[in-house]
């Protein structure tokens, strides 16, 4: 009997956590606003699969930064050094590739992968590092960290430099095709959907930081650092180990998502990925993330991401032309989530709460 | 007997920097009993709890203030942080945890955000983790205080449960009532020292508050008066009618020139939240104000700042003092204030009344210039009392003015009450400590379950007739 | 003993910002004792000028001296940086240029005018931010992410062309030197602002309301503060700031960069804040913490240029000294040097004694 009611209970259905209810409202407004440019612009190409495929093969190092400051930003903190380590990575990537001089084109890729996830990885532990066991500003830290890697990337090279390594670029132009979601062109010849290997392995990374957050031990330790750091520490949580530990994901898939970059246009460049780590931060808030931490979903992220390339798109191909409407829709559309998280939320009876690496040095009492 | 005591203490001593927190304290909690654990502020009994908890060998503590991660569901809740796998199975925990909830009858389920419990089941969940960690002594510090009336009812329903099964439960709690309703026996401690420990049934309320306070219904007469007790000139400072606010019921209260009297009260009677309500600290929601027969709006503080009210707000850490800043600049904030945006006093001036405040109060810093977070807390409480005294207030409002601070200045503090009388202000004094409020309140007025339940003045006011009135009619 | 507290209490956040100045001035006289030499130097358009390293670093940090002013008040009462102040300046100067150019000629009246319509332009935006953090409480850099995404565009879109020029004596006047005044005006500025800002806390109880807000807010409303009121104030200030700093970006360059106009410069800003001491979590403040800051990062600036190094690796070398400097600062470092430190004063013993009551 009482077994019986237990499992009924487990089956109710339960209000929507924050969580998934902001997730929720920006897949809705996702699918909206594709709708919408299916319906209203139809005849410059939202009908066709390969659009879409498209937005996620431009956007695919986006979607992977995204879900990384996703992780960092649900632990309470901040990263914006992501760009630069982007940048970084695709300069060093692209210089070791042109001059590694070793025969065997995979191993030379495998290496130069390894390069960019330790590049990744190096920024990573030390930021880390500075903000967890030296109490120090995340955003500070980060700071420094972007300064250092746009640094370092002139250091390497202030010229553009052309990745000429032939394996390389086979691997670029290489795309898995989907014939029964292509269409027929005009000449009558079938041409496939098209979608690169970077925007499958930014796929991957979404399952997997969803997975992580989800069913890993650490992705909930992160969840309870954001939620309430004093309460994460009497419930046993090693508070330290997780906030570093998201620092280091972090930086691991900002190198991943230079590599990524690099398989989508092979050249390094100074300017590489410049400012993306605030698009990055727009997309997780869009996608229901809070700054204060505690809340959000690499899912809600990814479609973050896609509702901002969507509409630089779509106000791309409308008749405003200027590039300065695409900022500026985004901008809209920034301050439009901001303030539909700010009144649901506080509609639900939840005050904004500062962040606990805002309070560092001064400890307030939140009442 | 002796054989079924899960917990023993004997002789604890703790001892802070100036004072002795714990001396040679005992104490015995049996198998299967419901321990309520009993003394004013500062008794020692957080100290106790604290000492007990870092013993950690089956002893769980739930704490007033929620520790868990409001983001999190129920059933995580219950399980992080202490499950040594690398991965989380929600579906079991989810099983574990609605078979705890539902054995213990707590009225949540699993898949639950915390956030969207109630206080009450939050608290509930608190103790379910603290059970299913297997302890055997279960330790409650204040579980009812933010709870209503239903809530405690359901949090006295589990604790009674959590007795039948074998658990030994300590109950820290400043309702009398509560004691009395759940409890098997009683310690009481009393500024650091065991008074003693008593079976429910012999030792009725009002003889536990006479426990508590260190008086013996006996010797009530001779209490040793500070001063010449102000009963006030006629005309009417403040006079609300109806007043109430987001947090306090509709009350009527009124005081008279040069009066001091006292709201008086177990914690989370209300009394704090009446004056809040006086003073504009809470959204007002209704009632008429009259200020020297003046009808007036206050529905902020600085409205019943310019009307001439001062207020010591009862949390001095979070509502009083501006930690950061000097002793200077926290004396002087509420007058500067008062005077306006655009006219700051001249350094001078500020150094003159600061000065001036400093000796008259005596207290105790390095200098003008040194953080006010970096003196005591006596010297932090006579800041903010110089803070107010120097707006010169009709009206002063002090809500426990002298807690947590030493015998010492809390004379001085009362001595200054009554003088400050005599000078022809009117004071409210909010204090835990009955004995404290008698000699220094001409008028006292009694709160209970955040209702006025009755007024005392003049022969009525002794320790006797108060406690019987915050015990309430039942003896 | 107690004297020599006194003397000293309250520079307490300066010693690390004066140390590392210091260590720069240090390094430069070592590396090259003519770094610090003044001369005297005629510019493109005839006027004799000082010249030299040391006028060149006050000259080029003075955007960013005023607007870490801003900074620190922002910070102070909110708790939280604005990330839009290199946007905002960016629309300031469109603004500024929109008004000089839609005059027939640029004279001082029609200057003054463009300074006026430009502060009005960034106290608006401001508001906007202000209201988003003080009202609706969202976190300052949340609030002023809107902006640092879209202001450049929109100023774009005001001044409707790419590099609008501004060929005017008196702009190059405004952005360089005033002829017969050797000393270049953008130091003027920074001046002006400073006294402007120290005359509005002797007028005004700007600084002790913003400390207690920033410190307790709702202690500083049970005392009759409006925090809400306090915030917008920073940010109006903040906004006045990014005004005078887009207008000396502007004539300075004697055209509008709408791309480059005052670009990154609320990274330095708020570097400039940190370096200086200032908690970035709000509360207690010194203005001239964050000046100093502005200063050391200017220094470390054309240090680097003095040693050859290419303006684009600079960020690199800053990178290291910033993290040098803020771990220097950070209370997990301070609390064990303090604690070194008075064992080394106590002497061995004594730390002795201590550590085994501890244990």
């Amino acid at each position: 009997m009482s077994a019986v009611k237990t499992e009924r209970a487990a089956k109710r259905r339960e209000p929507l956590t924050n969580t998934s209810l902001l997730m929720l409202i920006s897949v809705c407004i996702f699918f909206f606003m594709y709708a919408a440019a299916i319906i209203f612009m139809g005849d410059s190409g939202f009908t066709k699969p390969q659009m879409f495929f498209d937005l996620l093969n431009d956007n695919a190092y986006l979607i992977i930064i995204a879900c990384s400051l996703t992780i960092v930003m649900i632990g309470g903190g901040i990263n914006i050094s992501v760009g630069g380590v982007i940048g970084l990575t695709v300069m060093a990537c692209a210089l070791f590739l042109n001059g590694n001089g070793i025969e065997n084109s995979f191993l030379s890729i495998l290496l130069t992968l390894l390069l960019a996830l330790g590049i990744g990885l190096a920024f990573g532990v030390g930021q880390g590092f500075l903000v967890s066991y030296l109490d120090i500003q995340p955003f500070i830290v980060t700071l420094a960290g972007m300064f250092l890697s746009r640094g370092l990337t002139t250091i390497l090279s202030v010229n553009p430099v052309k990745v000429t390594h032939a394996g390389f670029l086979e691997l670029v132009k290489t795309k898995i095709k989907i014939p029964w979601l292509g269409y027929t062109a005009q000449n009558g010849n079938l041409i496939p959907a098209k979608l690169e290997i970077g925007a499958v392995v930014a796929l991957c990374v979404v399952v997997l930081m969803y997975v992580l957050l989800r069913y890993m031990r650490l992705g909930r330790h992160i969840y309870a650092l954001g939620g309430n750091q004093q309460s994460a520490l009497m419930l046993g949580i090693n508070v330290r180990r997780a906030r570093f530990s998201s620092y280091v994901i972090s930086g691991v898939l900002s190198g991943l998502a230079g590599f990524i970059f690099l398989m989508h246009k092979p050249t390094g460049n100074a300017s590489v990925a410049m400012r993306s780590e605030m698009d990055a931060i727009a997309a997780s808030i869009i996608g229901g993330t809070l700054l204060t931490g505690g809340v959000g979903n690499v899912i809600g992220t990814f479609f973050g991401v896609m509702i901002l390339a969507t509409i630089q798109k779509i106000i791309g191909l409308s008749p405003l032309k200027e590039s300065y409407w695409q900022d500026m829709t985004s901008g809209a559309m920034l301050g439009f989530f901001i303030l539909l998280q700010s009144v649901v939320l506080s509609s639900r009876g939840k005050k904004m709460k500062l962040p606990d690496w805002m309070k560092i040095g001064a400890p307030k009492k939140t009442a | 007997m002796q054989n079924d005591a899960v917990l023993t203490m004997r002789g604890i001593c703790k001892r802070f920097p100036g004072t002795m927190a714990l001396n040679h304290v005992d104490f015995t909690l049996r198998k299967g009993e419901i321990h309520a654990l009993m003394g004013e502020n500062g008794a020692g009994k957080s100290t106790l709890i604290k000492v007990l908890d870092a013993q950690n060998a089956g002893i769980s503590t739930v704490y007033q203030e929620i520790t868990l991660c409001p983001n999190l569901t129920v059933a995580e809740n219950m399980f992080i942080g202490r499950d040594p796998g690398k991965s989380v199975h929600w579906k079991e925990y989810e099983k574990r945890a609605a078979a705890i909830l539902d054995g213990l009858g707590i009225p949540a389920r699993p898949r639950q955000e915390l956030s969207r419990c109630s206080l009450a089941v939050q608290q509930m969940v608190a103790i379910a983790r603290a059970v299913d960690m297997k302890c055997k002594v279960l330790i409650l510090d204040e579980p009812t205080s933010s709870l209503d009336e239903k809530e405690v009812e359901m949090l006295f329903k589990l604790m009674r449960d959590l007795r039948a099964r074998g658990v030994g439960i300590i109950f820290v709690t400043h309702f009398l009532e509560q004691v009395y309703e759940v409890s098997d026996r009683i310690t009481v401690l009393r500024n650091g020292e065991l008074v003693g420990e008593y079976a429910v049934a012999d030792l009725p309320q009002v003889e536990l508050v006479a426990k508590m306070m260190g008086k013996d219904l006996n010797d009530l007469a001779d209490l040793e008066q500070v001063g010449q007790k102000s009963l006030g000139g006629q005309e009417v400072v403040y006079d609300a009618r109806g007043l109430s606010s987001s947090e306090s019921r509709p009350f009527d209260f009124s005081i008279r020139c040069g009066e001091v009297n006292g709201f008086t009260g177990l914690l989370g009677s209300g009394r704090s939240e009446s004056v809040r309500a006086v003073f504009g600290a809470d959204r007002v929601t209704g009632g008429k104000v009259q200020i020297k027969g003046k009808t007036v709006k206050i529905s902020k503080p600085h409205d019943a700042m310019t009307h001439g009210i001062g207020y010591l707000p009862e949390d001095r850490k979070r509502d009083g003092i501006i930690a950061d800043l000097s002793v200077r600049e926290n004396i002087i904030l509420a007058l500067q204030v008062m005077k306006g945006f655009f006219h700051p006093m001249s350094r001078s001036q500020m150094e003159k009344f600061a000065d001036e405040y400093i000796q008259a109060l005596q207290i105790k810093t390095a200098s003008q210039d040194t953080p006010i977070k970096s003196l005591s807390g006596g010297n932090q409480q006579k800041v903010i009392l110089a803070r107010w005294l120097l707006t010169h207030p009709d009206y002063l409002i002090l809500d426990e003015p002298t807690r947590g601070i030493d015998v010492g200045t809390k004379l001085e503090i009362q001595k200054l009450v009554l003088k400050l009388a005599e000078e022809n202000m009117s004071v409210t004094f909010i204090s835990s400590e009955i004995e404290e409020m008698l000699r220094v309140c001409s008028r006292l007025i009694v709160m209970r379950d955040r209702k006025i339940v009755g007024e005392l003045s003049g022969d009525d006011l002794t320790q006797g007739h108060v406690m019987k009135t915050i015990a309430g009619g039942e003896q | 003993m107690k004297q020599k507290r006194k003397a000293f209490s309250g520079i307490g956040q300066l010693i690390i910002p004066l140390v590392a100045l210091s260590l720069l001035i240090l390094f430069n006289l070592f590396r090259d004792p003519g770094f610090f030499s003044i001369g005297v130097a005629v510019n493109s358009s005839g006027n004799k000028v000082l010249s030299g390293n040391l006028i060149s670093v006050i000259d080029s940090a003075s955007e960013l001296a005023i607007i870490s002013m801003g900074m620190t008040l922002v910070t102070a009462a909110c708790g939280g940086q604005d990330i839009s102040v290199g946007a905002v300046g960016s629309i300031a100067g469109a603004v500024f240029v929109k008004v000089l150019l839609g005059a027939s000629s640029i004279n001082g009246g029609i200057v003054v005018l463009g300074i006026i319509a430009c502060c009005l332009a960034t106290i608006a935006f401001k508001l906007f931010n202000g209201a988003l953090v003080a009202v609706f409480r969202i976190q300052p850099m949340i609030a002023t992410l809107i902006l640092y995404s879209c202001g450049r565009s929109i100023a774009y879109w005001i001044s409707g062309s790419a590099t609008p020029q501004l060929n005017s004596p008196i702009i190059s006047a405004m952005g360089m030197t005033i002829p017969g005044i050797p000393v270049p005006t953008p130091i003027f500025a920074v001046i002006l602002v400073g006294l402007l800002l120290a005359l509005l806390f002797k007028l005004t109880n700007t600084s002790l309301y913003t400390q207690t807000v920033g410190i307790n807010q709702g202690a500083a409303r049970l005392n009759g503060i409006n925090p809400i009121l306090i915030k917008l104030l920073s940010f109006v200030i903040l906004g006045v700031c990014v005004a005078v700093a887009a207008v000396i970006g502007v004539c300075r360059m004697g055209n509008l960069s709408h791309k480059t106009l005052l670009v990154d410069i609320e990274m330095d800003a708020i570097l400039a804040v940190a370096i200086g001491g200032n908690n970035l979590g709000g509360g207690k403040f010194r203005i001239s913490g964050s000046i100093l800051g502005a200063y050391i990062i200017q220094m470390l600036t054309t240090t680097l240029y003095a040693m050859n190094v290419p303006p684009v690796n600079v960020k690199a070398y800053k990178a290291v000294v910033i993290v040098i400097i803020v771990v220097a600062g950070s209370p997990v470092v301070k609390s064990k040097v303090t604690a070194m430190w008075n064992r080394l004063r106590s002497g061995g013993s004594t730390a002795a004694v201590q550590k085994g009551v501890r244990g």
